[in-house]
């Protein structure tokens, strides 16, 4: 924004305001005014403080409402509004429902800040607490817990107990999220808190749940004791939980799992056979008791029952929920069973590119660890041109990691390709995954010096050196094998210009001189030649070739190294002269350190490890896979990781739960029956009665008719016929109808011409009493059903 | 969880900001910007990004970047996925997420942020359910408010009404006409090599649908051929149980557009790709290189491939291209090196490869500049109407529940979405 545009505008706001105080305006423009945007409703903050204190103050909401919303435009333009707090705070008594809500947003930001005046509203709240609505009681406990007002936190304690005893679901939901906001204000209240939670996690409705457990997984974390009564029943509610709720459950049951059951492939012989097949959430928990019993390891029914029901939760529309089960999975399930999540974490590819990154990496140790499960879907990993730079990098990364012997060629070639890609940085990368596949699979690692050397002749620098780097790193491993290629790199010694390379190369001529005795001593007269003129990371390795040179054959090259050593004397840089220094002692001043001099040839010629063609991706397992600290590679506050199983599992009887007969006077309790489950290992029944149940008992309330899905049966031989027509009368209807209709096929080709004539249509009506009937019929049956 | 949220549009300004809990300072924004600077391609900012007390979190989307600050462990992809939706609320309120629309409705835009997120902990995000809470602008209402002078945002039946038992439908919904659609768009993911071999092709599919029917609707959907999904990601509102045991969906709606299911059909199963392009680019010194295309449809059942688009980024080293396209239009951008070529539509009976349509020209290279190595990536586009790939169709959908008869119908388009569909040279 040039300043032109600003002093414009704010000889344009001086304009507009023209009267009265334009004198205290000189001072308080300049802050206030906006960088000239095209929108009038930010320009409204040009206006003075003054200004909106009388609209605050006068009678009219409209203007009130005005100025709460210019307030709101300062905010969220992050200018600070905070001298405006007496004016704001008296209108939380507002009747209007839009004011009192900005006010609302006001306090939230501000009440902080001024904690004095801010106690003025607290009364208000108060009251809201105890209004008939329950959204004003939720929302009055919101604000009153969001205000961060540390003398209130009596007021605040208060509030949340009443509200955990609440009518309402929704007020209990926002007690529970209370609790975390007032854990973070006093932390002294946790045992009363604690009181407070575990009321909470046994809540009836699953609504609250999910909240408890967040405010449980903030507050007492190490209580795992709480969870055990509500164990069963959160597993068996958890896909009715919303997505965010199913996410803090899904951690929450991950560390009680390996704090409670014992680690499945420790004793858990691989049994290539996997017998639970994928519909095994309709399976009853008895067959899988059978199937377990004739296992050497027999798997905690509460273990097994975690697993059938989080396994749904993978065909989540969020991809973060998916991502946190396969988590699950990852760190609970037996070996044999983590394939299942593969498919799930692949369609999550095709998300959003911040979601395919963090995805792809997770993916990077999932494979590092099982590279079977990941094996059939390799093709989804092939590089996009335009993936962005670090999906490009993970999907390398996991192709290199999945490569083996009988899919290499493909691999292979697909690198190929990335190597030419006007990407040089991935060019690169993928040099790099030629030569990890090289050093990994034995097989291959001819085929791909080789190709490495071939890619030697290409004539973009970037593609030679790093091909140079990797070679050098290959052939250490195994030099004896490869004579000719050192001989053909020493040749390119003269063309490669990119330093590392040539240093590369350098130190191969070095290492391996009594190979290329003839080479050596020249390049070396050709490196004395140019020295001054060389990056230090090559002019380094000037001085080991000659050093090493000497060593080997001092009588060719006694005058050639003392004149590069001579130049290396007067390097400006420090550490080459002082390479130098330390190569003279050890070379030419025997006298001096005798032991050492002695011992020069094996000192600089000593056998050197081969480096290890490693990722540097690896380093990251150390911390839980898909936490933030996993992604950024660094501890992050407040990580804590997984505990590891313990040796023994506990007890399974604290899982027991008795049945508890409805008892509390909430209307909606009555609505659940049977969520507590029986002891033993029969809680699988609770799946069927619950799933839904809620949702479609309140939808049956709220609609005139219930639904009913088994009323299609008797549809069924009526619409077949008409479906047949429908072709036909495709183009006359879409005709009629105005909407986009040309495009869509038409399912029902009769009801356009009903909707158009509702009233008097018998033989729908007719039909409707047909359903009605069936339907008790047929809500029995699948009663019975479900009984089964 | 999320602390603080800053919107920063394309040009690096913050134009808006909410703070759940203390407030952060705006400034912490330049380690993002630091990082944004670091990456040659706006795509290539690390989503996640460590500060000294803060994490920040980004997504960009329309050239908006929604930048989340964190002070404390909790799942990357949480927060990414709770961005999106954030995005997603805003385009559904003001029909396109843009700095123009957001600074428009700031108020609302607020509102909802206050009613997403609790203290940094996510509340609501059905868009159903937050239409009840916050009205979302409409023509209508601003005339109205102008002409009244009253206008408020915020529901007026808050006072009274309960809150829907089913989070993602809010009660009472009236329609004159009652009307679902089903929209079934797949789109193509693939790689082409050289020689014409498909090294890889995927399917992704979704049926978005556009439902509004009066009270509520409880809609079965099912297909012909359901055994081809066995990869999906589900709206919630859909029975899981049902899904599983019967391959049917049922469900009752979120009134207005939503996105039913997505599938996934990977590369194990063969996909047959409807469009060939045979290609012929050889660099030379000067301007003496050959540019020749030709594209032509195969197996698309009978429909006319439309819209077609080819793109191509072209090294750094070329100058110019001097081509002529014997249909549609051919431009080439010599400051990004992108050359585009707009096909429009080609007739599947006209098979005579005379007529398929062709591009020929030549390539100059600058002076001085190595002849590049590898030969471009073509990213195709197109769509092909009333057809979907891999061949699902919806059978029928049956709505109980309610007494109307609604009119329903269904459409299926075959697409690509940008630079997916590539066809290496």
């Amino acid at each position: 924004m040039s300043v032109n545009d600003r002093s414009l505008t704010t000889s344009a706001s001086m304009n507009m305001q023209g009267f009265g105080n334009s004198s205290a305006g000189s001072n308080q423009s300049d802050e206030q005014v906006e960088p000239a945007s095209t929108l009038s409703i930010f320009s409204l903050d040009m206006k003075k403080h003054e200004d909106i204190k009388q609209m605050l103050d006068s009678n009219k909401e409209n203007l009130k409402l005005d100025a709460m919303r210019r307030v709101i435009g300062m905010i969220a333009k992050g200018k600070d509004a905070g001298d405006l707090f007496p004016a704001v705070v008296k209108n939380i008594v507002s009747k209007n429902m839009e004011i009192k809500k900005l006010v609302y947003v006001y306090l939230m930001r501000y009440a902080e800040e001024q904690q004095d005046l801010a106690l003025l509203s607290i009364a208000t709240f108060q009251r809201g607490l105890k209004d008939p609505n329950q959204l004003i009681r939720a929302s009055a406990l919101r604000v009153l817990s969001s205000i961060r007002v540390p003398t209130i936190v009596s007021i605040m304690m208060l509030a949340i107990r009443e509200s955990a005893n609440d009518m309402s679901p929704y007020v209990r939901k926002t007690a529970a999220n209370a609790i975390a906001k007032l854990y973070a204000l006093d932390p002294e209240l946790k045992d009363e808190l604690i009181v407070i939670i575990t009321k909470l996690l046994a809540d009836k409705t699953i609504l609250v749940n999910g909240s408890a457990v967040q405010a449980f997984e903030h507050v007492c974390p190490d209580r795992i004791d709480l969870i055990h009564k509500n164990y069963r029943r959160l597993c068996n509610l958890l896909v009715d939980i919303d997505e965010w709720g199913q996410l803090t459950v899904l951690h929450m049951l991950t560390r009680y799992a390996r704090t409670q059951f014992v680690d499945p492939n420790k004793t858990y012989e691989d049994d290539k056979k996997s017998f639970y097949d994928d519909n095994e959430t309709e399976k009853n928990a008895n067959d899988d008791e059978e199937s377990l019993d004739k296992k050497t390891y027999i798997m905690d029914s509460d273990h097994r029952l975690l697993l059938r029901c989080t396994k749904p939760l993978l065909q989540s529309r969020n991809s973060a929920v998916v991502m946190t089960v396969a988590q699950l999975y990852y760190y609970v399930a037996p070996r044999s069973e983590i394939h299942i999540v593969a498919k799930s974490l692949i369609r999550l590819l095709r998300s959003h590119r911040e979601i395919q990154t963090i995805v792809l990496k997770s993916i990077t140790s999932m494979a590092d660890k099982h590279k079977e499960i990941f094996g059939p879907f390799l093709k989804s990993f092939y590089v996009h041109s335009n993936d962005s730079s670090h999906v490009k990098y993970y999907k390398l990364e996991i192709l290199t990691i999945l490569a083996n012997a009988s899919n290499i060629s493909t691999i292979l070639r697909e690198f190929h390709t990335y190597v030419l890609s006007p990407d040089k940085e991935f060019g690169a990368q993928a040099i790099h995954a030629i030569g990890r596949c090289a050093s990994t699979i034995p097989e291959v690692t001819e085929a791909c010096l080789n190709g490495l050397v071939g890619l030697m002749s290409k004539k973009d620098e970037t593609i030679v050196a790093e091909s140079v780097v990797v070679i050098k790193k290959l052939l250490q491993i195994n030099p004896s094998q490869y004579g000719d290629i050192i001989k053909h790199i020493v040749r390119k010694v003269d063309k490669v210009t990119v330093p590392t390379a040539r240093a590369s190369i350098l130190w191969l001529i070095g290492e391996y001189s009594d190979r290329i005795s003839k080479f050596a001593p020249d390049v070396l007269r050709k490196m004395a030649k140019i020295f001054p003129d060389e990056e230090t990371i090559v002019k380094n390795q000037i001085l080991n070739l000659a050093a090493k040179l000497y060593v080997m054959n001092s009588k060719q090259t006694n005058l050639l190294v003392q004149y590069v050593f001579n130049l290396a004397k007067y390097d400006t840089n420090y550490d080459i002269r002082d390479k130098t220094r330390l190569l003279r002692a050890l070379l030419f001043q025997a006298d001096k350190c005798p032991a050492l001099s002695k011992n020069a040839k094996k000192i600089l010629l000593a056998p050197k490890p081969a480096p290890l063609l490693e990722s540097i991706i690896r380093h990251h397992d150390q911390y839980t896979l898909g936490t933030l600290s996993y992604v950024i590679g660094q501890a992050a506050t407040g990580y804590k990781d997984l505990p590891d199983f313990p040796p023994e599992p506990s007890d399974s009887s604290v899982r027991n739960v008795e049945i508890i007969p409805v008892s509390t006077s909430q209307h909606d309790s009555s609505r659940n029956p049977k969520k507590g489950t029986t002891p033993g290992g029969k809680k699988n029944t609770g799946i069927d009665e619950n799933f839904f149940s809620d949702e479609e008992e309140d939808a049956e309330d709220a609609s005139t008719e219930g639904p009913d899905d088994e009323e299609e049966e008797n549809e069924e031989d009526e619409e077949e016929e008409e479906e047949e027509e429908s072709d036909e009368d495709d183009e006359e209807q879409s005709i009629e109808n105005k909407n986009k209709t040309n495009e869509y096929e038409q399912l029902d080709a009769r009801s356009p011409t009903i909707v158009e004539n509702q009233p008097q249509n018998s033989e729908s009506s007719e039909e409707e009493e047909e359903s009605e009937e069936d339907e008790s019929e047929s809500e029995e049956s699948t009663d019975e059903d479900e009984q089964v | 969880m999320i602390h603080s949220l800053f919107i920063i549009n394309g040009s690096g300004e913050v134009f808006m900001e909410k703070h759940w809990k203390t407030v952060v300072s705006k400034s912490i924004c330049d380690y993002f910007f630091e990082a944004q600077k670091k990456s040659a391609n706006p795509e290539d900012v690390s989503p996640v990004i460590a500060t000294p007390h803060h994490y920040l979190i980004n997504i960009c989307r329309n050239n908006l970047y929604f930048v989340a600050v964190l002070t404390n462990e909790s799942a990357p992809l949480f927060v990414i996925e709770f961005l999106h939706r954030i995005m997603d609320v805003f385009e559904d309120y003001f029909t396109a997420c843009t700095e123009t629309t957001l600074k428009d409705n700031y108020v609302i835009v607020y509102e909802l942020l206050d009613e997403m997120l609790d203290s940094g902990l996510p509340l609501v995000t059905e868009t159903n359910t937050l239409k009840e809470l916050i009205k979302p602008p409409n023509l209508l209402r601003k005339v109205a408010n102008l002409v009244t002078g009253d206008s408020t945002n915020v529901s007026d039946a808050l006072t009274s009404s309960q809150l829907s038992n089913i989070p993602w439908r809010r009660l009472g919904v009236k329609y004159a006409n009652n009307e679902a659609y089903f929209d079934l768009i797949e789109e193509i993911d693939a790689i082409i090599d050289r020689n014409g071999t498909t090294i890889m092709g995927e399917i992704q599919g979704y049926i978005d649908c556009c439902v509004k029917l009066s009270g509520m609707p409880d809609l079965s959907l099912t297909f012909v051929n359901p055994r081809l999904l066995d990869d999906v990601s589900l709206h919630p509102c859909i029975r899981l149980k049902k899904w599983e045991s019967e391959k049917s969906l049922s469900f009752i709606p979120p009134d207005g557009n939503f996105r039913l299911i997505s599938y996934h059909i990977g590369s194990q199963n063969s996909i047959s790709i409807p469009i060939y392009v045979k290609h012929n680019i050889q660099y030379r010194e000067g301007s003496a290189g050959r540019f020749e295309l030709t594209v032509g449809p195969k197996q698309t059942m009978g429909k006319s491939l439309e819209a077609v688009a080819i793109e191509c980024a072209m090294p750094k080293s070329v100058l110019n291209c001097t081509l002529t396209p014997s249909q549609g239009k051919c431009t080439f951008d010599p400051v990004k090196k992108v050359l585009t070529w707009d096909i429009g539509k080609i007739e599947t009976n006209n098979q005579n490869s005379t007529r398929l349509p062709t591009i020929r020209g030549n390539i100059t290279l600058a002076a001085g500049q190595p002849i590049p190595e590898g030969n471009p990536t073509l990213n195709v586009r197109f769509t092909i109407n009333q057809v979907a790939l891999s061949g699902i169709r919806v059978q029928r959908v049956d709505m109980h529940g309610e007494s109307y008869k609604p009119f329903k119908g269904v459409k299926y388009i075959t697409t690509v979405k940008n630079g997916r569909f590539q066809i290496r040279t």
